[in-house]
């Protein structure tokens, strides 16, 4: 049986269906505009399940393959293939996208057409980078992201929206950059081969690991956002549309981890091991500072936002303890955090749309008039504060372990997420949701629609499925991460 | 395979009811809401009963009910261990939920929340129920968070009230820190025997009694380190010295919640956990001391604060406070049996008691100040009674309940070689005067004497209905005979089998065994023993101060005036915690934003970097001018540098 080429598919559809979606028409028919996204996001998220399906969770080697010469002359092909750290990703992405479509149903109401199609096409590539074996495509499908995402923020975006996206994008693009330098250097090194699989047998001299893991952490830890390089998050996020926010949260954050996973270990163990002690630092940094940080924040955006970098912060520590629980682990939590942040800025969202605020002054007694809103919110919350039965947990959990694996101080400092955590989320929750009705706009709020329920009740579902039954997720990770592992414990100098 | 589906049921049925009166309130109703959430706890009470029968007859189960998930190699599971300790505890969670789910159709029956009020508490008992079934430490931990979410929820049950919505964060956060020693300890446990199941751990214990915990600095040893960071999390869940401070705040829930979880069931769980890993402690008398000296701080300290309460929930939480002391005395003293046997007895009388004060509440329209009460026996005679059975039980007086586990509690403190055991001895003997003086200025603050309310509220005095009146004479009756009937099998009968662990050169109980001679002998020895006389002399103290002469109390606390100060603070713990860790952690937290990130990441870094691009490019633009003679004089110049360099060179 000829094999379906799923996974160009999945990159391609959503793109395609991007390019119609702004051909549809005029601006004033942003209802065909609506219609369409939204079948395609559906059908991209219904043609990404056969890998789920038809993945098999024993084998070793990459799937679902394709593979397609592209510019020869520099021996750079279209190749794709998955392992169950790609696959999570990419289920997560096709499923955020339904998700952020729905959300901007009726609080987008300026150029619909261009705001779905940039998400649409966004969501194609952040596929491709998961998919890519090739280095080039890699870097192709990496940096157009910035694309889209630089134009949701600059145009969608609140008032601050053009240094926001300035900011973000310089940082990032200048992070980047030095990974094109390092691609190129390991392509010269492999013998001109852009093809990873090629990177991972490469033998190079302790100097040269170190310089190319710094080029490759200068992209990577930008995208995280690891601390001290965290601060255009916090600006891009409160600017955006709640869609850019979701899909900023949920997926693109994951790219900087996904990078250190495929590139940074296996490629350069020994710069890696020889680092781990500073990343490792950054993170705890990440959780504890940024958790007070988050305590202080007025904004109910930046407050999420800051909460999104101690949670990345887990992901980096997990990543550079190197053991299985502690990868498992970050890759649960990338895939946890895309759900629960994406549903904390779905949250704002809803209230944003009601009040034009997101300051948590503004607010109180919010669950006198939109309990059914309070309800789901308090879910997510909970998930957000790492309460056990919900998938905040499980990632956090396996960290834990991990890092006590290899040392009890990093176990100790990482942990106190489960008090910081707490106290930055329910205390914005407990003086925006309780209290009695603060003033007259928090009185006539009006509970949450349907498109809104459908949104929030699918993530909901997720944050709790995932919760209560991991099985599913870890069973997908344990063969690729044990393969992952086993190219990083081996010394490649 | 039958008796698995059965323990199934046991956590489920609530869960379901739970999930009704949850999701689907609305459509069912008020009537549907709690119909279904009380048939549900009563199958899950008949068939805790079946099992705890079926476990005294023998047998018992250690098994897995789903793989929770696959990491690294190892299976985390969710799974079931009944044995005679979970069976006591399933009982005594089910019978009380039960109680309180009956009552609250009679306490909640005018609020709005109605429907949510009884899925919470039906959610709550699925997650103690979850907790005390546990095999492992994972799903402990688990129930151990889900109980104090479902705490929270309800102490912040009436969202609206200011206090009530400080009170359930401050809970949730106290709780958290006990919980942040409880996940590393979880975690240690994991590292070192690569398993987190009970008996797994249990059984490679004494190997590692002498290991040091590799992945410190320095070489801690390791059941310790284990022990005193799961005593963490115990001491933030039964709100142990220093990490009391959420419990007498919690009393914002209402009242049935109050009996239920802060005083019978939730609060235990910590002297559950420990009495689980007897087998630990044991290995360590460090941790065992350290339990020891909390506790009996706890029991003593906790006692005096009931003292100045004028709030009659108030007092009873104090004295919870107390009575988790005395409880986790008795596992530092390795009582193991005679702490559980605290427990059972003090879920029936003191949930019996919290009642008894939510049904004067009812009557008194919801005024909670005992000063505005007084004289209440006439007109709510069957409340007066059970609550003087009740008080009578705590106070520890023979025959009641609470005399036989407290006095087995202080006996076996006596007979305890560990360091900090005389103190111990001394705060547990001093709390049992104070316990008997607070409980019975209680009562008679309460019931006794004139009434002290206005006439609006004396004129619709009345019992309240059976509803509330059934679950008071169903608590009192244990109240009465749990003592005496159990303390042979539970304390000296090896009632716990293996479930307990306690090595012999601890092993106070069986010393205590050895001069036990039936229950009329223990209760005529407990006759001539000072504890006894000590509860005497708080009642007459009691009597004397509140019935005899109303106006002394005044007058001391008039003359000691720096003492009630540091009483009504509470020791100016919550101050300190408001102004320390809350106010300094806000403090630290904008420090760091404006000043780093701010300040120096934002304003120096990234600005920085991008205004000295700037102002290069402002330097080099100039060399632009545009002017012929600017570039040829560049060109000279250049011309004339280039080949100075050339003839240096050759």
């Amino acid at each position: 049986m000829p094999a379906l080429p799923v996974l160009s598919i999945v990159i391609w559809l959503p793109i395609l269906a991007g390019v119609a979606v702004l051909f549809s028409g005029p601006a004033r028919n942003a209802s065909a505009a609506r219609w369409i996204a939204l079948a395609g996001a559906v059908l991209g998220f219904l043609v990404a399940l056969p890998l789920w399906f038809g993945f098999d969770r024993g084998a070793t080697e990459m799937q679902f393959v394709e593979f397609v010469p592209w510019i020869e002359s520099f021996r750079i092909n279209y190749h794709l293939g998955i392992d169950g750290i790609s696959l999570l990703l990419i289920l997560l992405n096709c499923f955020t996208t339904v998700l952020v479509v729905i959300a901007g149903w009726q609080s987008v109401k300026v150029r619909v057409s261009q705001y779905m199609a940039a998400l649409l096409i966004l969501s194609g590539m952040m596929n491709g980078v998961f998919s890519a074996m090739d280095a080039a495509l890699f870097y192709v499908f990496f940096e157009a992201t910035l694309i889209p995402m630089f134009i949701v923020i600059g145009v969608w975006g609140g008032p601050n929206r053009v240094y926001a996206a300035m900011k973000f994008f310089l940082y990032t693009l200048l992070g980047s950059l030095l990974t094109l330098v390092a691609f190129i250097y390991l392509y010269n090194a492999a013998g001109g081969s852009f093809a990873i699989a090629d990177y991972y047998q490469l033998r190079m001299p302790l100097a040269v690991q170190i310089l190319l893991f710094i080029a490759f952490f200068a992209a990577f830890a930008v995208k995280v956002p690891m601390w001290p390089v965290h601060t255009w998050l916090p600006d891009a996020h409160v600017e955006a549309p709640t869609g850019g926010s979701v899909v900023l949260a949920a997926i693109m954050l994951k790219l900087g981890a996904y990078g250190f996973i495929r590139f940074s270990l296996p490629i350069l163990p020994d710069a890696s091991h020889l680092l781990a002690p500073v990343v490792v630092g950054l993170s705890l940094i990440a959780v504890v500072y940024i958790g007070l940080v988050a305590l202080v924040q007025a904004d109910m955006k930046k407050l999420i936002a800051y909460s999104s970098i101690a949670h990345m912060g887990f992901v980096t520590l997990g990543i550079f303890v190197f053991n299985a629980r502690g990868m498992e682990g970050a890759i649960i939590q990338m895939v946890s955090h895309g759900f629960i942040s994406g549903a904390m800025f779905l949250c704002v969202g809803v209230l944003y749309d009601r009040m034009h605020s997101r300051m948590i002054g503004d607010y109180g007694g919010v669950v006198n008039t939109m309990p059914i809103f309070a309800s789901l919110f308090m879910l997510f919350a909970m998930a957000n504060a790492g309460l056990p039965g919900t998938s905040g947990f499980v990632g956090e959990f396996l960290v834990i372990l991990g890092a006590m694996e290899r040392n009890f101080w990093y176990a100790a400092t990482a942990a106190t997420t489960l008090i910081f955590g707490a106290a930055y989320t329910l205390w914005m929750y407990k003086r925006v949701v309780f209290g009695a009705v603060a003033n007259d706009k928090v009185a006539g709020l009006k509970d949450i629609g349907a498109p809104e329920m459908i949104v929030l009740g699918l993530a909901a579902a997720a944050v709790l499925f995932m919760g209560v039954y991991p099985l599913p997720f870890t069973e997908v990770l344990n063969v690729s991460v044990e393969q992952l592992l086993g190219h990083a414990v081996q010394s490649k100098l | 395979m039958s008796m698995k589906l059965l323990y199934l049921l046991v956590p489920v049925a609530p869960l379901f009811g739970a999930i009704v009166a949850g999701l689907f309130g609305r459509a069912v109703g008020r009537a549907g809401a709690h119909g279904v959430t009380i048939a549900g706890m009563a199958i899950s009470t008949v068939v805790s009963a079946i099992v705890f029968f079926d476990v005294l007859s023998g047998s018992t189960f250690n098994g897995t009910v789903y793989t929770w998930a696959v990491s690294g190699g190892v299976r985390f599971e969710i799974g079931f261990l009944i044995d005679r300790l979970s069976a006591t505890m399933m009982l005594v969670v089910t019978f009380v939920s039960l109680m309180v789910h009956i009552y609250a159709i009679g306490y909640m029956r005018d609020d709005p929340g109605y429907q949510r009020f009884f899925s919470y508490i039906s959610l709550f008992t699925f997650s103690m129920l979850m907790l005390v079934m546990s095999n492992n430490f994972l799903q402990l931990f688990f129930g151990w968070e889900a109980v104090g979410l479902v705490s929270y929820l309800l102490i912040g049950f009436w969202y609206t009230r200011p206090s009530a919505i400080y009170a359930n964060l401050k809970a949730f956060l106290v709780n958290r820190v006990g919980d942040f020693g409880f996940l590393l300890g979880i975690a240690l446990v994991f590292v070192h025997f690569g398993t987190l199941d009970y008996l797994e751990v249990f059984a490679a214990a004494p190997d590692l009694a002498h290991a040091t915990a590799w992945t410190t600095f320095v070489g801690w040893p390791l059941i310790t380190t284990i022990c005193l960071l799961l005593f963490i999390g115990a001491m933030g869940k039964s709100a142990q010295f220093p990490l009391h401070v959420w419990l007498p705040d919690s009393m914002e829930g209402p009242t049935p919640i109050s009996a239920l979880i802060h005083a019978a069931t939730m609060v235990t769980a910590g002297i559950f956990m420990v009495a689980r890993m007897s087998p630990l402690f044991e290995l360590s008398e460090t941790a065992l001391s350290v339990v020891l000296v909390i506790g009996a701080i706890t029991a003593l300290f906790m006692a005096l604060l009931g003292l100045v309460q004028n709030d009659i929930k108030r007092v009873v939480a104090y004295s919870t406070l107390s009575q988790l002391g005395y409880m986790t005395v008795a596992l530092g003293a390795s009582a193991y049996a005679a702490s559980m046997f605290h427990l059972m007895t003090h879920a029936f009388f003191k949930a019996l008691l919290f009642l008894c004060a939510g049904s004067v509440i009812i009557a008194m329209h919801h005024e909670q100040d005992m000063r505005k009460m007084g004289g209440l026996r006439r007109y709510m005679p069957i409340t007066y009674w059970t609550a003087l059975v009740g008080s009578l039980a705590l106070a520890g007086i023979p025959p009641f309940a609470g005399f036989f586990s407290k006095d087995a509690i202080i006996e076996a403190v006596h007979a305890s070689q560990l360091p900090g055991a005389g103190f111990a001895y001394f705060a547990v003997t001093a709390g049992v005067f104070i316990t008997a003086l607070y409980s019975f200025r209680l009562l008679f603050m309460t019931f006794h004497g004139a009434p002290r309310m206005d006439e609006h509220t004396r004129s619709h005095l009345h019992e309240s209905p059976w509803v509330v009146t059934v679950p008071l004479v169903a608590l009192a009756i244990p109240s009465v005979y749990a003592g005496w009937a159990y303390i042979e099998p539970m304390l000296f009968g090896g009632f716990f089998g293996g479930s307990i662990h306690v090595l012999p050169e601890h092993d106070v109980l069986a010393a205590l065994g050895e001069g036990f001679h039936g229950v009329a002998a223990f209760v005529l020895h407990g006759l001539t023993t000072l504890p006894f006389w000590l509860a005497a002399a708080g009642i007459a103290v009691a009597w004397y101060l509140y019935m005899l002469r109303p106006g002394l109390p005044a007058k001391i606390r008039d003359a000691g005036w720096p003492v009630y100060v540091l009483l009504d603070q509470k020791y100016f713990m919550d101050r300190f915690n408001d102004w320390f860790f809350a106010g300094g952690a806000r403090l630290v937290g904008r420090g760091l934003w404006r000043g780093g990130d701010i300040a120096v990441i934002d304003g120096v870094l990234v600005n920085g970097s991008a205004k000295l691009v700037g102002w290069f490019a402002r330097v080099a633009k100039r060399f632009q001018s545009g002017l012929v003679y600017h570039y040829a004089f560049t060109m000279i110049v250049g011309v004339f540098v280039l080949l100075t360099l050339w003839f240096a060179s050759t």
